[in-house]
């Protein structure tokens, strides 16, 4: 059923993709066929799914053992819940939101290509597979930021999150090959058991952590997700709120059973996740456009998360698993409320919105319920898994309470953007005063098009009145991941420690909003001068730099000099080897054949010709003199073959010399000071001597019987043929053939290629146009 | 149009249709004796050369008459899907086949899946020369037409 489900969303995403603009609107309905179904399965066999996992093996090539090794349990059902759910929901605000907008059937295919990539990665339960569909939401997300190619933010953006995440991705892929190779399997399920430790390990684990940081846009990777709210609003909702972003998330809580006890796992996790969550905290208290408010709001959320399940207290992976559930839930009705506002009013930004005013109501209410959620005010689903979160570190140690006061801070701020949020669609005079009265907005949504964020709501207000709906599904989860953890989700626990905090939190948060003028003067002169943005742009503008200096001094274009460093690296490379050996074992037999000597005599007195002839044709004539020379000595030897490929080898290369040729000047130009020539005369005679010498030492160092001893028989037997360098080519070393042949062909389309590409600017009008002298042929 | 010998001429004429025979026959004779596809493509190769030094372009062009990128697919399909047939036939590529037939007149045949292999190198690396020349040529063409063309850049 896994892999079923997995086809299926690649098969709409697909048919609604070819489809296109014939399909229109109703791309929404194909593609949204997919998470719908996954939806209705996870919530069906929830049974099956909580109690003992799905496990599915799919043979790939039976050969090379390679499987896809699929299992879900019940950490992973909760996330298919969620993901699948948000999922549908979009799909259906999708549809009003893109209306019959040209780029809506591509958003709708991608979007359903992109739930399949999650769907992978949470039923993964090989590393190399979660890797594959782990990259593929960072693919599908660089499309779907990109929808609006027209726009060249919208490319920016989606470059600068496809770096960032698509980077972070391979350093993810090598920790996880080490931490494979370590463990002795790449299965999860199996690392488990695994005795793991040393520091090969703790490197993996860093390798790891940085993907799933740039993943989760954890600092300092976070930059690329304020940029991502260039996209539809609909993807943002999806994919930058409640989806791809809880994959690091959802990696770290995998992995915690396995590695948590690697030393630099809880601190570095803690540390960077609570950095998080303040930092992101108080960005979310500056900007004016709605969407960045809610993005750093995510960052910060995203922050909480990881340190509650990278922490590794069997309480607070549960509280984690409730906060995942309810941030979802809030945050995607959040992001669809301001992506009406938008859609409606045509701004997001506060300065700018209108008075929103008859028929507003609904979309307000929404934005109240899920705010207050997000702020953990009860009795809402936000408030219940903060308030799992204080009990589960008031409990702890010395270094618990250090966390817990962070998180407060935290959940402080959280308290504080929430207020800026309602305050901005209820009241935006009293952020942002304007000196004329906003004019109230054209028209308000429509019902259906709220319909989506409203379910989402109820959900937050049912799951917060009723924990015990979801009490169950977060326990088990929570089990599955740590089984000392339980999760009985409750909406009063008594006046504890943690309501206590609760309260102080709200009025603190109450407090910081209300002195947001006087804190705002403070934080811009405390906000640090440099941003995430700008380093990625430092970056992203210096490695090109870097790159062009590099190859100016690597590439000046100078051929004696390219070919003076080929030679003098050829020559003492092999110096070295022979130097620090004990290779030399004396001279050869001085001529072994008589017939030998009058072809070295050829040999010399042609090459010796050609570096002294001053005419390029004789030079290539003498040249071939050598070549051929060299043919005979194969032939007295008994190499046939060979001899016969130099042989055409030679005649060729002949034919092609005189070719370019006609392009050179007749005469070799000489202006070359003495020093030059000395250069290059030293050059030659210490590249021929080493080569002569590698050659004599060589020939005569060998310590083992040939491996061709057995090669004629096995080529008759194995091969069919009796010429054993032809059946060598073509069956014993085949596919070394198939792979040159392969270049022969590719050289081939270059030199058409290059040979057409000269003409065409010659020739072609219409180019010489755009030539930078503007002349143009007639 | 450069002066044509045509001593020189002739004497290709001859020689290249018995270079192709030896070109053939090295790749047929290749598996059990001196040859193969490389040395026979070659060897056609430099006949083509040759025939292209007495005759130019439109020389190589009356003999081969299709277009030289078609020899160098064909010749890479071929070889490549020997490869994969061979792959179907037993768990490695290029595990070579021979097959055996009585014909009459001809007497006992041997085929092996190599020689098909090597016809498809044969045809690459002729393809591969013929592309060198033809680009050489247009491109040799269009500089002989720049510099006349007093338009043109220089």
């Amino acid at each position: 059923m896994l892999f079923a489900l997995i086809v299926l969303h690649a098969v709409c995403g697909t048919v609604a993709l070819v489809g296109g603009r014939r399909l229109g609107r109703s791309a929404w309905l194909v593609g949204g066929c997919a998470p719908a179904a996954a939806m209705v399965w996870s919530v069906v066999d929830r049974p099956s799914l909580i109690d003992d996992g799905v496990q599915q093996t799919v043979e790939w090539v039976p050969a090379l053992g390679l499987t896809l090794d699929l299992r879900a349990d019940a950490f992973s059902a909760l996330m298919l819940l969620l993901v699948s759910g948000v999922g549908t929901a979009v799909f259906v605000y999708g549809w009003h939101y893109f209306g019959r907008s040209t780029i809506g059937p591509r958003v709708a295919g991608l979007l359903t290509l992109f739930a399949g990539a999650m769907f992978g990665v949470v039923v993964a339960d090989n590393v190399l597979a979660l890797f594959v569909f782990w990259e593929l939401t960072s693919i599908t997300s660089y499309l779907l930021i990109g929808a609006k190619d027209d726009e060249r933010e919208a490319r920016a953006a989606a470059q600068h999150a496809l770096l960032v995440t698509g980077l972070g991705g391979l350093v993810m892929l090598a920790g996880l090959v080490l931490l494979g190779q370590e463990a002795g399997t790449y299965r999860i399920s199996e690392m488990l058991g695994a005795d793991l430790s040393g520091s090969a390990v703790s490197g993996a684990v860093v390798l790891i952590l940085i993907g799933a940081f740039t993943k989760s846009a954890q600092y300092p990777f976070h930059s690329w997700l304020p940029g991502a709210m260039v996209a539809p609003t609909p993807i943002s909702a999806y994919l930058h709120s409640a989806a791809m972003v809880k994959l690091g998330v959802y990696l770290v809580a995998r992995l915690a059973p396995v590695v948590a006890d690697i030393g630099v796992w809880r601190p570095l996790l803690v540390t960077v996740g609570l950095l998080t969550m303040i930092a992101g905290g108080l960005r979310a208290l500056r900007p004016f456009d709605l969407k960045q408010l809610l993005a750093f709001g995510t960052i910060s959320q995203l922050g909480f998360l990881i340190v509650l399940f990278g922490i590794g207290h069997p309480e607070a992976t549960a509280a984690g698993c409730a906060l995942l559930l309810a941030h979802g839930l809030f945050k995607a009705a959040l992001f669809m409320v301001v992506g009406i506002v938008d859609h409606e009013t045509h701004t997001r930004d506060v300065r700018q919105l209108p008075s929103l005013e008859h028929g507003w109501t609904p979309a307000k209410v929404v934005a109240v319920i899920s705010a207050a959620s997000m702020a953990g005010v009860p009795p809402l689903a936000g408030f219940i898994a903060k308030e799992k979160a204080y009990e589960a570190f008031v409990h702890g140690s010395g270094g618990d309470r250090l966390v817990l006061v962070a998180i407060a801070l935290g959940s402080v701020l959280t308290m504080a953007y929430s207020l800026r949020f309602i305050t901005s669609l209820l009241r935006p005079d009293a952020i942002s005063p304007s000196d004329s009265p906003r004019a109230p907005a054209d028209h308000s949504p429509r019902r259906m098009f709220l319909a989506p964020a409203g379910v989402l709501t109820i959900l937050t207000a049912v799951l917060g009145v009723a924990p015990g709906l979801w009490s169950g599904v977060v326990d088990r989860a929570a089990r599955a991941l740590d089984p000392q953890s339980s999760a009985s989700l409750k909406l009063w626990h008594g006046f504890n420690t943690a309501l206590v905090l609760s309260l102080a939190t709200w009025v603190a948060g109450a407090l910081v909003f209300a002195l947001r003028r006087p804190l705002s003067v403070v934080q811009n002169r405390l906000a640090p001068p440099v941003t995430g943005d700008h380093v990625y742009g430092a970056i992203v503008r210096g490695v090109p730099r870097f790159a062009r200096r590099l190859t100016a001094v690597v590439q000046p274009g100078s051929l004696p000099l390219y070919a003076g460093v080929i030679l003098l690296t050829a020559a003492t490379a092999p110096l070295i080897a022979l130097a620090s050996g004990d290779a030399w074992s004396g001279w050869p037999e001085f001529v072994g054949d008589p017939a030998h000597l009058p072809i070295a005599a050829l040999l010399i007195v042609g090459a010796l010709a050609a570096t002294v002839a001053r005419r390029r044709f004789a030079a290539v004539i003498l040249l071939g003199i050598v070549g051929y020379g060299m043919a005979l000595l194969f032939v007295i030897q008994g190499a046939p073959d060979l001899a016969l490929t130099q042989f055409g080898v030679e005649t060729l290369f002949v034919v092609v010399f005189l070719l370019v040729m006609r392009r050179l000047p007749d005469r070799f130009e000489r202006r070359d000071s003495r020093l030059g020539r000395g250069a290059r005369l030293a050059a030659a005679i210490g590249f021929g001597a080493f080569v002569s010498l590698v050659a004599l030492v060589a020939a005569s160092s060998r310590t083992s019987p040939s491996v061709s001893q057995t090669m004629p028989e096995a080529a008759y037997t194995d091969g069919f043929g009796s010429n054993v360098v032809n059946v060598i080519l073509v069956d014993i070393r085949g596919l070394d053939t198939l792979g040159e042949i392969t270049v022969l062909v590719a050289a081939g389309i270059g030199v058409a290629a290059l040979a057409r590409s000269g003409r065409r600017t010659r020739r072609d009008p219409a180019r010489a146009i755009d030539t930078p002298t503007g002349e143009v042929s007639a | 149009m450069r002066l044509r010998s045509i001593i020189l001429d002739t004497t290709v004429r001859v020689v290249f249709d018995a270079a192709l025979m030896l070109s053939l026959y090295f790749l047929f004779a290749g598996h059990n004796q001196p040859g193969g596809g490389f040395v026979g493509g070659l060897i056609a190769a430099a006949a083509l050369a040759l025939r292209y030094v007495a005759g130019g372009l439109s020389a190589v062009i009356g003999v081969v008459r299709v277009p030289p990128r078609l020899f160098l697919g064909i010749g890479l399909v071929v070889s490549c899907s020997t490869a994969l047939w061979t792959l179907r036939a037993s768990a490695e590529p290029l595990d070579q086949r021979a097959f055996e037939w009585t014909m009459p007149l001809i007497g006992d045949v041997k085929l092996t899946t190599a020689t098909i292999f090597d016809i498809g190198v044969y045809l690459v690396v002729v393809g591969l020369v013929l592309t060198a020349l033809t680009a050489f040529e247009e491109q040799a063409a269009a500089r002989t037409a720049a510099d006349i063309d007093p338009d043109g850049e220089p």
